[in-house]
């Protein structure tokens, strides 16, 4: 007696066996583009990346921003979060899957974040290009009445709490994206970055930018999540191997940086 | 704007009394001598003190190990969670990536540990304004309106949850069977039962409101939930890891439904 199989429903991809094997793909679909007998060679590696989230070819200019924020999120530094921890692999000698999953764990948090950068989307799609919404919604957040595994955010989304002006490659990457997309958001948080920096008492960071550039893209909220966890993982990569090579004896401990208290702490 | 004040505070000076480790000497634990004071704890004991503060009682500690035997660890391989496990067994990854994605992994909105939070949340939310003087049907009922489930209750596949009968029996004999937040969780459940709601407890509402009655907090009780589901993992890690590689559930190419565009030239 023959069961119908279950099977993987999917709008992206579709595979035509190898006629002596089911198991192996003769010829990959995706989105209806044959992967490697047509696709490969023609197309970048950033126009396949937005055709496997939106399944369409990207225009141009959505293209050209694509590239310009992955270029600009790929290597967030050694000095950042979720860089350092794919580093605390690297020195340790640990796997490299283990390396961009600590990237990824700590990328994925709230300060400079993906989940930041769920929320900073969230307050565009509520406040779009308004700037009185825009400054009711910093001053008054929205507050989850219900505990959640994600904790509540400490700071405006997309600004940075700890800055005192708005960094550098921050303004030129804004500057850049903008250009882009004449009528989009990107455009507007440029001419309307010091009144947010404003109310929100902190300057615009890198996950404010990432922000909008994906509302910009036309990217839900969880492809902007995706994406910014995604494209952040180069730098974390090369880090990593840089102080593999390095080793444990040259990257910091912090050696004299622990005090131990016995006061209780909140 | 604060500006970068609390890095400047914090450059290589980080106070805690959560612990240290004193190199060839001794560690201290929050605030115990490891070796010394916490010699004798059982693993859960040292997990529920880091993460509490508190050194749980042998009742406690025989409760919370049988929360995790008794309703945590299903080694089935369709489960989410431990088909990560399995599919990294199949693939010979290792198995502290294995373990450490499929809890990840764990950390799921329609089970896992999303849920837990929210019971746990929940109950003591409801728990807080019945002191009050509110109506328990009432808030069940404005629960329901705000949010279309309560977390606890309601099961896919099967009304009865067969964890709750042995967890009981285990609560019975600890006498932990008639603290405030259990008898709510089952007051609660005589509530959805009536109407049209129809809804059986399942076991995350009768775990979360044995851990308020000890005390713990919803983020307690989350941190406590963390590791849980491990025990199943490694057999299914292992199972995977006896047989060929690649065996685990393979796929045809035909059994990706694809139902996306049509097929078209770059």
């Amino acid at each position: 007696m023959s069961k119908e199989r279950e099977v993987i429903h999917s709008r992206i991809w579709e595979e035509i066996a190898e006629p002596d094997n089911p198991f192996a793909a003769a010829t990959c679909y995706c989105s209806g583009y044959d992967v490697y007998g047509d696709l490969l060679g023609k197309v970048s590696w950033i126009e396949y990346l937005y055709l496997l989230l939106k399944q369409e070819r990207p225009a141009p200019g959505k293209a050209k921003l694509l590239e310009g924020l992955a270029v600009a999120v790929a290597n967030p530094g050694p000095r950042e979060h979720s860089v350092r921890a794919a580093m605390c692999a690297g020195v340790g000698g640990s796997t490299s899957a283990s390396s961009l999953m600590a990237a990824l764990a700590v990328g994925a948090g709230q300060l400079n974040g993906a989940h930041e950068v769920v929320v900073a989307m969230t307050y565009w799609q509520d406040c779009g290009k308004n700037l009185m919404a825009w400054q009711k919604r910093l001053k008054h957040p929205l507050q989850e009445e219900r505990a959640d595994i994600w904790l509540p955010l400490e700071h405006p989304p997309g600004f940075d709490p700890h800055g005192a002006s708005c960094a550098t490659p921050v303004r030129q990457t804004l500057a850049l994206l903008a250009k882009y997309h004449s009528e989009g958001v990107l455009t507007w948080l440029q001419q309307h970055r010091l009144e947010l920096e404003a109310v929100a008492n902190c300057p615009l960071a890198m996950s404010g930018v990432a922000a909008a550039a994906m509302i910009d893209l036309d990217f839900s909220v969880q492809q902007g999540e995706m994406l910014y966890l995604l494209l952040r993982l180069p730098g974390a990569a090369a880090h990593a191997l840089e102080q593999q090579e390095y080793g444990w004896r040259r990257y910091p401990f912090f050696a004299h940086g622990l005090k131990l208290s016995t006061e209780p702490q909140l | 704007m604060q500006g970068p004040k609390y890095l400047f505070e914090n450059e290589d000076h980080w106070v805690t009394n959560i612990g240290a480790w004193f190199p060839g000497e001794r560690v201290i634990f929050r605030g115990k001598d490891l070796f010394h004071e916490l010699k004798d704890l059982p693993w859960m004991g040292l997990l529920l003190y880091g993460i509490t503060g508190k050194i749980p009682s042998d009742k406690q500690l025989r409760l919370f190990e049988g929360i995790w035997t008794l309703c945590t660890s299903y080694p089935d391989p369709r489960l989410w969670n431990n088909r990560v496990a399995a599919l990294a067994g199949t693939v010979r990854s290792t198995a502290a990536l294995a373990i450490g994605a499929a809890n990840a992994v764990s950390e799921a909105s329609i089970y896992g540990r999303r849920p837990d939070i929210r019971a746990i949340d929940f109950l003591l939310r409801t728990k807080c304004q019945l002191d009050k003087g509110a109506d328990i049907e009432e808030l069940v009922s404005k629960e329901l309106k705000k949010y279309k489930f309560i977390p606890g209750y309601g099961r896919p596949i099967t009304r009865k949850d067969e964890r709750i009968e042995p967890l009981m029996a285990l609560a019975g004999e600890l006498g932990f069977n008639q603290g405030p937040h259990l008898k709510l969780a089952f007051a609660i459940e005589e509530i959805l039962l009536k109407g049209r709601w129809r809804l059986y407890m399942n076991i995350a509402a009768v775990t979360a409101a044995l851990a308020a009655d000890q005390g713990l907090s919803r983020h307690e009780y989350y941190h406590y939930a963390v590791l849980s589901f491990s025990a199943g993992m490694f057999p299914c890690y292992l199972d995977a890891l006896k047989k060929p590689e690649g065996a685990f559930f393979p796929l045809r190419c035909d059994r990706i439904k694809y139902e996306g565009k049509p097929r078209c030239a770059w």
